[in-house]
């Protein structure tokens, strides 16, 4: 009996893995799309699944089914939740992709180091909506590399609920160093970002080259580490949502995403000036599709999908047909009354963009964060004492027992 | 009779060539990537600078032990308990038991992880009985509560399983002979369960020592374990160097103390885990 | 005290199972959250089943379990078959702390110089080495090796070896005598390894988390990309899909004959003891 059992299991597995085998691998190509975690209008909540899209496009696509060679397209769509963590990933060269959005600064350091390919968007025919004012930016001087998908800027989410007024008031990046909300406070999980909140509130160029900088940086966020309540990237949804914490350094589109989930929550750009950024298109130098990959980038760039997108993510788009599309507007305006305000009416002084690092000052930053987080929390001592408590009760009663048995045995 | 001894040779082939492949070679390079710079050159430093975590291991070894011995405060009363039962119901407990193993570890802690959130179920019940919110998520107390949440069930089956082999005649013996029950727990369940016991630690103490998740989620981040500290030297980081020193150096910590408990339980460990 | 044990018991088993028992019972709430409860609905479980990438990689888990099982117990029951006739300890002893690495290192160290050697491999380049179906199959399997071998090994030590031996003089092949005599009658080690493996990987995460790619996603590996942000309530609704046929199952073996019940209790409880 158990011998036939092993047998069908087995002989499940082999027609299965051959089912699997001749279904994937010859006749479709597949596109491999890496982009930051909720990111794209993915079809939830119905939306428009712009993937599927994407695919139906393809197969419908005389064009495209010419390159191909008559195959079908498959999306393989994937997410990453830091630039640090894409870099890593293209950097390992065990995977490949098609698709990468990194923000402008990681942009620059892929294409010196040759991890991206250079595009020509002459090929890309809805290049022609995105706005002069994001074309030949300091990352991508020539536009060689990268298309602008959407841009945004970092500011403080905060829970009317639990934060004073007169605290919000301030509009300064102190809230998150305030003792009163100690436990309430949350902090970016990655270097470039979390060390951007501290400079900016210490007055400090963010793209310092100065290695003093950094470390008087790094000491403010140490006395952060007291009041955080941890160190997160898209957690900071959840918890916000759910009150869970009270105040989080974010992106402005990712504010208007919780608004719709939790109409306590508020946001602000902090007086002492903030981060702009821009995510853009890229194609990694590994990609095994290039030229799919371009009809995607165009594919993005299309109206009804660039809509979908910008009103599924809430970023500002760079996209013409975006920005001047009434409805759009609407129904960002739906989710919050400031929301067209929020994403493209903030007053430019205030902001900077983040610059790609020498290697020397990078390396810094990675190893006073190294520091910081490896860095251990105070508190801690308590529960050492109550750990050696433990422990020796413990050994003691091993002790006893061991000499029971020693007992037991001269018997 | 050749023919045979041959056969037994050529059996052990494709083990051979899978375990120098794929065991052997992968921590070879481990070793290798412990030992070297970041161009390749043989040097110290990946070792020497580990003395900047001294404090990781520390904590870590703290946690885990700390874990380790709640989940044993708590699981050996629970076996003991179990075992005691009548067979039948015993065969239901032991598979309540296993049931949460089958769950995704994944699921666990995040479900966990939802109902102490400050703004979670827990103290959304809380708030409504009046006592506010108990801010558990992002304190140690909560990455502990996790590992012993989690690995419980790795601690109480090998007690449990060791306890229900003895003979019952033991403890009705101890109790005739005058014992009471905590007399009979501590003078005969404990020492003669003595190889579950050890099994229980090494499973409770291992995953713990290493885990990354449980700190991730529940410590908010705040808490970086050696398995938070390897995996961001791979997978962010991209420091691969320090990421295989660290390693190197808790397999060698934890392999060292596995040897060591298996020893403490070797006249009658063993027969254990089968 | 027979009574108290049993409330303490009752309260264990009740924390352990308060989250899976939310989650069950929230997988059921269509607002999604653990915060609002806005009515019965089955909508979570209908997503589950319209969601295709969670589909796809339930299948991969499958496939990958069945295929990284089999093959371990194949190499492995080879592998204990050669083991057990080694006449050198020294060698024995080896190759039996070579095989049980997997076992006693922490995953975290495993998945890492497994990537290592990937990466390593992914250098050169006519090998073409890229992370997705077989390194996960790599990696599979030398994890799931050292169980198949622990449970198959002593399935030999306890066979009668005048069988062999007369089945030999009988005029049997010693290729006959393995099918024919020892094969049955290691048969429940076999089947036991070849579970313990299935489970093992169809659970693993942190392995998979090392040498994996988008290439060919499992289940555990979807549901962490998940918790990144939000889990979602059709992953939930999967668990409770989970703990109602683990709860069939148990109903089942409970009513089932003593006999029968009592072995495959054993091998579960092996199956858990890892």
């Amino acid at each position: 009996m158990k011998k036939i059992i092993a047998l069908l299991l087995a002989l499940l597995c082999a027609a299965s893995v051959l089912v699997s085998c001749t279904a994937t691998s010859f006749d479709t190509v597949t596109l491999y799309v890496y982009n930051w975690g909720e990111y794209i209008s993915d079809g939830s909540e119905d939306s428009l699944d712009v993937n599927a899209e994407f695919e139906k496009y393809c197969n419908e696509n005389e064009r495209i089914q010419q390159l191909t060679g008559g195959k079908k397209v498959k999306v393989n769509y994937s997410t990453y939740a830091s630039n640090e963590d894409l870099y890593a990933k293209l950097d390992s060269k065990t995977v490949s992709y098609d698709i990468v959005i990194p923000s402008d600064y990681m942009v620059a350091r892929l294409a010196k180091e040759g991890l991206i390919q250079k595009i020509d968007v002459s090929k890309i025919e809805n290049y022609k909506y995105i706005d002069d004012s994001f074309k030949n930016l300091y990352y991508d001087e020539n536009n060689e590399y990268s298309v602008p998908y959407t841009y945004g800027t970092v500011g403080i989410i905060y829970d009317t609920k639990k934060v004073t007024v007169k605290d919000a008031e301030e509009r300064s990046w102190s809230l998150m160093w305030n003792e009163n909300y100690k436990g309430d406070i949350l902090q970016f999980n990655n270097p470039r970002d979390a060390f951007g909140t501290a400079m900016f509130y210490l007055g400090l160029d963010v793209n310092s080259e100065n290695d003093q900088d950094w470390i008087n940086a790094q000491r403010i966020m140490k006395d952060q580490k007291n009041v955080v309540q941890g160190y997160v990237m898209d957690e900071i949804f959840n918890k916000m949502e759910s009150g869970s914490a009270a105040i989080a350094p974010y992106y402005a589109g990712d504010f208007l995403s919780m608004y719709e989930d939790n109409n306590d929550l508020a946001f602000f750009y902090p007086k002492e000036g903030t981060n702009v950024f821009v995510d853009a298109i890229c194609v990694p130098t590994n990609a095994k599709s290039p030229e799919l990959a371009l009809e995607y980038i165009n594919f993005m760039l299309s109206e009804e999908i660039a809509i979908a997108n910008a009103e599924a993510i809430c970023y500002a788009s760079p996209n013409k047909l975006v920005y001047e599309n009434e409805e759009y507007k609407a129904a960002m305006e739906e989710i919050h009354e400031d929301a067209m305000e929020i994403l493209y009416g903030y007053d430019d002084s205030k902001m900077e963009y983040f610059h790609d690092l020498p290697d020397n000052t990078r390396k810094l930053m990675n190893d006073l964060w190294e520091e910081l987080k490896i860095e251990n929390d105070k508190g801690a001592a308590i529960y050492i004492i109550g750990g050696v408590i433990i422990l020796a009760v413990i050994v003691i009663a091993v002790i006893v027992v061991i000499n029971k048995k020693k007992k037991a045995k001269a018997y | 009779m050749k023919k045979r001894s041959f056969l037994e040779k050529a059996a052990l082939v494709p083990h051979l060539v899978w375990i120098v492949l794929f065991i052997a070679a992968p921590l070879l390079f481990v070793i290798y990537f412990a030992f070297t710079d970041e161009n390749g050159a043989f040097s110290f430093s990946n070792i020497a600078g580990l003395t900047n975590y001294a404090d990781i291991f520390l904590i870590s070894v703290l946690f885990a032990l700390i874990a380790t011995v709640v989940c044993l405060l708590i699981g050996y009363p629970l076996a003991f308990t179990m075992s005691r039962l009548k067979p039948s119901t015993q065969r239901v407990f032991v598979l309540l038991l296993m049931l949460p193993m089958w769950i995704s570890l994944l699921i666990r802690t995040y479900s966990l992880l939802a109902m102490l959130d400050n703004g979670g179920l827990l103290n959304s019940l809380l708030s409504k009985i009046g006592i506010g919110p108990v801010k558990i998520v992002g304190t140690p107390g909560a990455v502990i509560l996790g590992m012993v949440y989690d690995f419980l069930p790795y601690m109480v089956l090998p007690i449990y399983t060791s306890l229900s082999k003895l003979d019952i005649k033991y403890f009705e013996a101890a109790e005739d002979l005058g014992c009471n029950g905590a007399q009979t727990l501590f003078k005969v369940a404990l020492p003669l369960s003595k190889s579950g016991i050890i099994s229980g630690i090494t499973m409770v103490f291992v995953p713990s020592i290493s885990t990354f998740y449980i700190s991730q989620k529940l410590g908010g981040g705040r808490f970086d374990l050696i398995g938070d500290t390897i995996e961001r030297q791979f997978l962010y980081n991209n420091a691969k160097n320090v990421g295989a020193a660290i390693s190197l150096v808790m397999m060698i910590l934890i392999l060292i103390s596995v040897a060591v408990m298996n020893r403490f339980g070797d006249d009658d460990g063993g027969e254990l885990i089968v | 005290m027979k009574t108290l044990s049993r409330i303490y018991m009752f309260i264990v088993f009740g924390l352990l199972y308060a989250p899976i028992v939310v989650l069950v019972l929230f997988s059921f709430n269509r607002a999604g959250t653990f915060n609002t409860y806005s009515g019965f609905s089955l909508y979570w479980y209908r997503e589950l089943f319209r969601d295709q990438t969670a589909l796809d990689a339930l299948k991969n888990s499958l496939i990958l379990a069945t295929l990284s099982s089999v093959t371990a117990t194949l190499i492995g029951t080879l592998a204990a078959y050669g083991i057990h006739r080694i006449r050198s300890k020294a060698v024995k002893t080896v190759i039996n702390s070579v095989t049980n690495i997997p076992m006693m290192n922490p995953d975290i160290v495993t998945g890492v110089s497994m990537m290592l050697l990937f990466a390593a491999a992914a250098a050169i380049p006519f090998l073409k080495v890229e992370m997705g179906f077989w390194t996960m199959l790599i990696a599979h399997i030398t994890f799931n090796l050292p169980y198949v071998i622990l449970s198959v090994l002593p399935k030999f030590k306890q066979m009668d070896k005048h069988l062999t031996e007369a089945a030999l003089d009988l005029g049997c092949t010693p290729a006959q005598t393995f099918l024919k005599v020892e094969l049955p009658s290691i048969m429940p080690g076999v089947i036991s390894g070849l579970m313990l493996g299935f489970t093992l990987s169809l659970d693993d995460f942190v392995i998979s988390h090392f040498v994996s790619s988008s290439d060919f996603k499992t289940l555990p590996l979807y549901v962490y990309n998940q918790t990144a942000h939000e889990v979602k309530f059709s992953m939930y609704a999967l668990c409770a899909l989970m703990v109602f046929a683990i709860l069939l199952l148990m109903i089942l073996v409970n009513f089932a004959g003593a006999d029968r019940t009592e072995k495959k209790k054993k091998k579960k409880t092996a199956a858990a003891v890892r």
